[in-house]
């Protein structure tokens, strides 16, 4: 097809990682030793301590023209190789790659600034390691300085910023880059919120209005699906999945959590006369889910195993996001709700509805907790569940939800004069 | 909207075509990558740029008092000494200079090789032409020397671009070779000032290569600064200077050898460099 901008095929990249060796890097003195021992003794040992280690295994895939794509997958899934190997920084073990137009990687913000130069040097500098023309530059110099609104400071040596300017100034000159794909890793996670907002823009606006192909790798979920139409979920170095985006971040927030729930170690605490089974979010059908828009329901379930009879026991779910702030505490007697055991070895399932949780899209943690009063506790499940909440339609706003804020309010407004 | 890009193909172990063309593209990060670094290396500092004259004025003051005044050799022709030790001062200057500078422009610029792509030939390549800008800022002593001495060039003078572009070609060969070693065995950064240490002594810098007797120059003439250091003093000395032509010749053969190995081991080198690095 005409309009495929990049096709990769059986793509794989080996690294050979070291054993029992120590040394970062290779000295000569090893080469040297290692050879004659090997003189000596044929059937080196020099073998076994070294492995082959695939970062990319076999990839195939096609991204056509104006596609926004997102990477995801956990940490060493293969995510961060994948762009190098892309934008020509390393060589691919096998496969091959074919690519339609310039490419033009952001793999790092800052990647080339020098300290001792000013804003000014530097803006220069990194545009010309970026790929950009002296007279591009120029054009653009304007445009740049107001985006990284670093005016004032623009004659100060870079190693005098702040690490918030220093941040912003180098997104700006990559952001006015104009390549006809670009290759993006994780650097929005950097500045402040109202920055990543602006960032954020700015990369919808490449990938919209220019009709660019973005590569765009993000553990923030909410990011991916806001500006990405697509994704890649990458496990191991394959590719798991490659379809629309909703689908590809639902599947790669499954997977995790399988991943979690399956976990034996998650920390408990308690004297286990009572035990919590069982425990998962779902829709309200009942189905496992652990994605959420903003003002969905949420509704966790969970069975009771009392190994005693406690007559009131108090079950507290706790919410908190990965700082560790804690965000609210429910139980059963909020809502006047009494668990009622009956016999020992009894299994009582409970589900608890949250109607209309309106917290700010990011990642929560859920934990579980029962007790035989409000103090003594039985099971106490540190950490058992993580939600994501995005941003979907229900919220009418275009822009992403500053992140910083921690709740969402509905309004209704109307004019009365 | 994009008429017809060109298609690139990325596979392994392959040479790209597109390499050269990209140096082409790129040719703006020379000049940028040299900026960068004769910008900062004068920053903080109180006289500035006026370090690159004082060094290799203090030097050459060094050898003529050590060689000329106090060994007594001789010079060459009727040339004062300070001139003759100045003519090979220059080219030996840039040759360190670019040595070291090369050999750790890779280490020194590892953030740069392991995230954004250009041809690599570029980092090398600048710290040669840093060397020069201090080469020709040296030149001006030279001059002032001539000026001092009443000393009056000959015809000879305009062959010195074909000696300069030697000693460029003499400093990329060598440096290439010790930047690509020194990525992946980082001995090469004890070796490299040991090289210029030694070499300033084996190469005809504080004296005149006639001092090397007959049988011996062609063996000394492996040496390939002999042949760039004998080609300045020929240049710049004019009259009774004579250039010892086998010698020389064999410095150049060996000289264009360093170069194109250089290149060639580099290119092999660089693919992987961004993963050793």
């Amino acid at each position: 097809m005409s309009d495929t901008v990049i096709t990769v095929e059986n793509l794989g990249k080996k690294y050979i990682i070291g054993h029992q060796k120590q040394e970062k890097y290779t000295a000569l003195r090893d080469v040297i030793t290692n050879g004659v021992k090997s003189i000596f003794t044929p059937n080196s040992q020099n073998q076994n301590s070294q492995e082959e280690f695939w970062a990319l295994n076999d990839i195939s895939f096609e991204i056509k023209q104006g596609d926004r794509v997102g990477i995801i997958g956990r940490n060493g899934a293969g995510k961060s190789t994948l762009l190098k190997v892309l934008s020509r920084i390393t060589e691919p073990t096998k496969g091959q790659i074919k690519i339609k137009g310039r490419v033009a990687s952001l793999l790092e913000v800052g990647t080339g600034f020098h300290p001792e130069l000013t804003g000014r040097e530097n803006i220069f500098l990194n545009g010309a390691i970026l790929g950009m023309g002296k007279i591009e530059i120029k054009k653009k110099f304007d445009e740049i300085v107001a985006f990284a609104e670093v005016e004032k400071f623009l004659d100060t040596p870079v190693k005098r910023y702040s690490s918030g300017m220093y941040v912003r100034l180098a997104f700006a000159v990559a952001a006015h880059l104009e390549p006809e794909i670009l290759v993006v890793d994780e650097v929005l996670a950097v500045g402040d919120a109202a920055f990543q907002k602006k960032c954020l823009g700015k990369m919808q606006d490449v990938a919209n209005k220019e009709g660019k192909t973005v590569l765009f790798v993000s553990h923030n979920m909410g990011t991916v699906q806001q500006l990405c139409t697509s994704s890649i979920f990458l496990d191991r170095g394959q590719v798991v999945t490659f379809d629309n985006v909703e689908q590809v971040v639902a599947k790669y927030l499954h997977f995790t959590s399988i991943e979690t729930s399956t976990q034996t170690n998650l920390k408990r605490t308690g004297n286990k006369k009572i035990i919590f089974k069982d425990f998962y979010t779902s829709d309200r059908s009942g189905k496992f889910s652990n994605i959420f828009s903003m003002g969905d329901d949420i509704y966790i379930n969970f069975t009771l195993y009392f190994q005693e009879i406690i007559k009131e026991p108090v079950v507290a779910i706790q919410i908190k996001n990965h700082l560790n702030e804690q965000f609210a505490h429910l139980i059963n007697l909020d809502d006047d709700f009494h668990i009622k055991p009956i016999n020992k070895g009894d299994f009582n399932q409970i589900k608890v509805k949250i109607p209309k949780v309106f917290l700010s899209p990011s990642q929560y943690i859920l934990e579980l907790w029962v007790g035989e009063n409000m103090n003594i506790a039985c099971d106490y499940i540190y950490d058992c569940m993580s939600i994501e909440i995005i941003q979907s339609n229900k919220i009418k706003r275009l822009t992403p939800y500053p992140s910083h804020l921690k709740i969402f309010l509905n309004s209704e407004w109307e004019q009365i004069a | 909207m994009i008429s017809n890009p060109p298609e690139l193909i990325i596979e392994a172990g392959r040479t790209e075509r597109q390499y050269w063309q990209d140096l082409w593209r790129y040719r703006e990060l020379f000049y940028f990558l040299a900026w960068r670094d004769i910008l900062v290396r004068y920053k903080q500092t109180i006289i500035g740029m006026a370090w690159a004259l004082i060094r290799p004025f203090l030097t050459m003051v060094v050898f003529t008092v050590i060689f000329g005044k106090i060994a007594k050799l001789p010079t060459e022709g009727d040339a004062p000494y300070a001139i003759m030790v100045f003519a090979a001062m220059l080219p030996w200057q840039f040759f360190s200079n670019s040595l070291s500078g090369c050999s750790n422009s890779l280490i020194t610029n590892a953030n740069l090789v392991s995230k954004v792509y250009f041809p690599r030939l570029i980092v090398p390549t600048s710290a040669v032409v840093v060397s020069f800008v201090d080469f020709m800022i040296s030149g001006m002593i030279l001059l002032g020397l001539m000026i001092w001495y009443n000393f009056v060039p000959s015809w000879r003078i305009i062959t010195l671009p074909l000696f300069i572009s030697i000693a460029f070609a003499a400093s990329m060969g060598v440096g290439l070779w010790l930047a690509s070693l020194n990525v992946q065995y980082r001995d090469f950064r004890y070796v490299v000032p040991f090289i210029i240490q030694f070499g300033l002594y084996i190469s005809p810098v504080g004296f005149s290569s006639n001092v090397v007797s007959e049988q011996w120059r062609l063996l000394y003439s492996l040496n390939p600064m002999v042949g760039v250091i004998d080609g300045f003093r020929w240049a710049i000395l004019g009259g009774e200077s004579n250039l010892y032509l086998p010698g020389f010749l064999l410095s150049l053969a060996l000289v264009l050898v360093l170069l194109f190995s250089g290149i060639s081991y580099f290119r092999k080198m660089e693919r992987t460099f961004a993963d050793v690095i």
